[in-house]
């Protein structure tokens, strides 16, 4: 089935992805896979403390025991004193904090933070050596609750630490970072002209993005000074980048060479292990390999924040929201840097509305320090405002889409966190939804139904592109982005349309850091629309190029040659009687008439469209066991256009299946001593297939035309509205409204016996 | 002029409550600076953490862009989060 516009040739069809032979074959090459000569291992020594300060570090035993090459502690780290906020590509980063994070200096400041490594001839060997550095700690006071950690007495983790964003700036310092505050008209006379009224306090937990292949590097100093680091990221300009500044080399020392990558969600944004091997090598003049466990990953990378949020929203009878307001508490984990700005931003972000007030507060932890993880902040915010939107549709008795409907965000409308939207597709989405079978279907008893909307933003940014045609007529196409969610695919089809060659003819590839230029990272929903971008420009490069070539062999101008589904064509019998020249002889004689032919763009790329996604989701509850069964679920999206359906749907379904587990079962377990109690599969419930149905997917297609064949970002969206959804579902199924996350079996049980305890009352 | 809408926060924090401005200039850099010469420090606050929305278009790093005297300039977070 092919999507989108019909006079696309190739947009919008569903060939098969460029790296699917490697993968079920085995032969991808993933972080830990490359085997080097002389490579030696690293192992991580980590705090068993939440909040500890580190009195010594005793390496002597480490160093001496058999096999052990080199070891490196925060003394081997540049002190970044007074560093704070350097430009990295698209983001401000905090080097002196993230280098803090990559390995402790005088606090360790949650279960799991690095403190020393080793590297020895063998894993066995390095970790033995690791259990012989002894650590003296003065273990601290720790604080684990967001709320908790707000509190005047609350241990405080950082002493330098005073909250941004308050008037007059605070004397003392505490845990909570920054605040800051959206307004837009007056809350208080739009909550007196509402006639219905529900505000809610809702909590989330830190959830992990659960990515499947752990975090691994390889890197190599030479003698000369120069680094090359292979690993699995979701930028290795961005691993080039922050490495440089943690260890305080040039940019142009180190060589990145991206792995195949099992996953990242957000989570691979940041670097843990790739400046400790580069030490551990330059100590130890051999490669270093370092790879976390499944343990490592729980208790030392990122999550996403856990929030306590509070949500007010006021509905005249005939459904017309007059204000809305939140306030928002985000966990930043150890450092500060929650995805509270986007929470904010987001939380409203569907509706069109006069009165808005949202408060945001960023709030350090001893927990890890949170990464980002689809649509950072984003979830947290609208579950709460998708729950309390969708408790005012019953309240006043109007559809829940219908209510949406009457409030929704379009062209032109502003934003609740400021400017005007340009062309968007809520309206088309919510359209869809209504319509959809789904909707209408009939529901047994205890089963109950749910919708909930999304926002994301989703980017643009800097993207490098080249594009190559081959002596053969083929054609390869560079980017600088790790393939996180079917890039190549999208890369290929994109550059066979503007070339009008088949796909299968594009091999596309992604370049190392010294092979292509800055690309930013592969996040932000950006790729598929900044990078494509650029590959259309480099293509559309080499189709000049190759009129020019033809205007050259039949000695006319180049104006009067067209290009026409791969061939160049004179452009009316005015210009000649000329054969048309396909792509593959133009290439064929490419020597003869000037040289290689290829494309290369790098721009920073505008103009990235806004995504909306409606989910409806179909629940059983067990009431003995308090189990939720998903039934049956439906996401749909506004994709802009998709280039390659199947991936699109795939995102689609990628994110609920993460949402639901949000919304079910995931949850991080701490004892009294802050440390991580289920840092593994087994005890951390993320969803398995037989956990879900099939998840349908309806792709609505409301072109961006920023972009040249309409693309808006997916990727992030569709873990938005799950958890609202679900939650929706079970008030539709058994009357109680869910607030706090996850909505785990105990959780239900314990509210249904609140709610039977309050009706005997 | 350029109107500069800067968020409740930020403007209580630098503007004594203000938080609609018009500033002259026609770039983005020309606009931080005239508000840092009458709100000394906004500056830097904006330099590490904020992003535009310049027309409704939400830029990460626009202190080069050009406004135009109608202009609408919303300062914004930077969209992202989870990094340290």
């Amino acid at each position: 089935m092919k999507n989108g516009n019909p006079e696309y040739r190739v947009v919008g069809t569903r060939p098969i992805r460029p790296d699917g032979v490697d993968k079920v074959t085995g032969r991808a090459r993933f972080g830990a896979d490359l085997n080097l000569p002389g490579m030696l291992h690293g192992a991580m020594v980590r705090s068993p403390h939440a909040h500890a300060r580190i009195l010594a570090v005793d390496t002597a035993k480490a160093e001496a025991a058999p096999g052990v090459k080199a070891v490196v502690t925060a003394a081997d780290f540049p002190a970044l004193d007074g560093a704070e906020f350097f430009s990295a590509g698209e983001a401000q980063v905090n080097f002196r904090h993230l280098s803090s994070n990559v390995m402790a200096r005088d606090k360790a400041l949650y279960d799991g933070h690095a403190v020393a490594a080793v590297a020895a001839t063998s894993a066995a060997a390095a970790r033995r050596a690791a259990e012989l550095i002894e650590v003296t700690y003065e273990t601290l006071p720790h604080v684990i609750d967001v709320e908790e950690a707000m509190t005047e007495d609350a241990p405080i983790l950082h002493d330098d630490l005073f909250t941004e964003g308050v008037t007059p700036p605070p004397e003392r310092p505490s845990n909570v970072a920054k605040r800051m505050e959206f307004k837009l008209g007056d809350v208080g006379k739009g909550f007196a002209d509402a006639d219905a009224t529900v505000e809610r306090a809702f909590t989330t937990k830190p959830v992990h993005q659960g990515y499947i292949e752990p975090h691994a590097a390889v890197a190599e100093y030479s003698e000369d000074g120069q680094i090359q680091i292979w690993c699995s990221s979701q930028g290795q300009f961005m691993v080039r980048n922050y490495t440089a500044n943690i260890l305080g080399v040039e940019a142009a020392q180190i060589r990145v060479t991206p792995a195949e990558i099992g996953g990242g969600f957000g989570g691979k944004t940041l670097v843990y292990l790739e400046p400790v091997a580069v030490l551990l090598s330059k100590k130890a003049g051999r490669p270093v390999r370092m790879a976390m466990t499944r343990e490592e990953v729980f208790r030392a990378s990122g999550p996403t924040s856990g929030a306590a949020t509070r949500i007010k929203v006021g509905v005249t009878r005939d459904g017309r929201i007059v204000a809305a307001e939140a306030e928002l508490k985000y966990q930043a984990g150890a450092y500060p840097g929650s995805p509270i700005g986007p929470g904010c931003m987001t939380a409203f972000a569907p509706y069109d509305l006069e009165n808005v007030l949202v408060v945001g507060y960023d709030v350090v932890t001893n927990r890890p320090k949170v990464a980002a993880y689809r649509a950072p902040g984003a979830p947290i915010s609208e579950f709460g405002v998708e729950s309390v939107i969708d408790e005012l549709a019953r309240k006043i008795g109007m559809d829940p889409i219908e209510l949406r409907e009457k409030n929704a965000a379009k062209e032109g409308t502003q934003a609740a966190y400021g400017p005007k939207f340009g062309p968007i597709g809520y309206v088309e989405t919510l359209a869809a939804t209504k319509n959809h079978p789904h909707y209408k279907a009939a529901l047994g008893p205890k089963q109950g139904r749910g919708v909930a909307t999304g926002f994301w933003f989703n980017i643009g940014g800097e993207s490098s592109a080249e594009v190559h045609i081959n002596e053969d007529g083929s054609a390869t196409v560079a980017t600088g982005n790790p393939d996180i969610g079917g890039s190549r695919a999208s890369m290929a089809i994109m550059a066979a349309e503007v070339l009008g060659i088949d796909v299968s003819k594009v091999r596309p590839i992604v370049a190392d850091t010294s092979s292509i230029g800055y690309s930013f990272l592969t996040g932000g929903s950006r790729v598929t629309f900044a990078s494509g971008m650029a590959v259309v420009d480099a293509a559309k490069q080499c189709v000049e190029e190759m009129r020019g070539r033809a205007a050259k062999q039949w000695d006319i101008p180049v104006d009067a040659v067209v290009w026409d589904n791969g061939r160049a064509c004179p452009a009316s019998s005015n210009a000649g009687d000329f054969e048309p020249l396909a792509l593959a002889e133009i290439a064929a004689t490419s020597a003869a008439t000037g040289g290689p032919i290829n494309g290369h763009a790098q721009f920073t790329a505008r103009g990235a469209g806004p995504g909306f996604g409606a989910h409806i989701c179909d629940v059983e509850v067990d009431e003995e066991t308090g189990a939720v069964k998903i039934l049956r679920y439906t996401a749909v999206q506004d994709v802009g256009t998709a280039i390659h359906p199947a991936y699109v749907e795939g995102q689609l379904q990628g994110g609920v299946a993460q949402g639901v587990g949000w919304a079910l079962n995931e949850e991080y377990i701490y004892d009294e001593n802050g440390r991580l109690e289920n840092p593994g599969f087994l005890d951390y419930r993320m969803p398995v297939a037989s956990d879900l149905p099939m998840i349908d997917t309806v792709l609505v297609e409301v072109p961006n035309p920023r972009h040249p064949y309409g693309v808006r970002g997916v990727g992030e969206v569709p873990i938005i509205p799950p958890m609202a959804a679900v939650a929706n579902a079970i008030e539709d199924a058994i009357g109680l409204r869910m607030t706090d996350l996850p909505m785990s079996p105990p959780r239900v049980v314990a509210a249904l016996e609140a709610n039977g305890a309050a009706g005997a009352g | 002029m350029p109107r500069v809408v800067l968020p409740k926060s930020v403007g209580e924090q630098f503007a004594g409550g203000e938080t609609e401005i018009e500033v002259e200039g026609e770039t983005v850099r020309a606009l931080v600076r005239g508000l840092d010469s009458r709100f000394p420090g906004i500056a830097a606050m904006i330099e590490e953490g904020m992003a535009f929305a310049i027309d409704g278009e939400i830029l990460q790093n626009a202190m080069l862009e050009p406004v135009r005297p109608e202009s609408e300039v919303y300062l914004l977070p930077k969209i992202g989060g989870g990094r340290a």
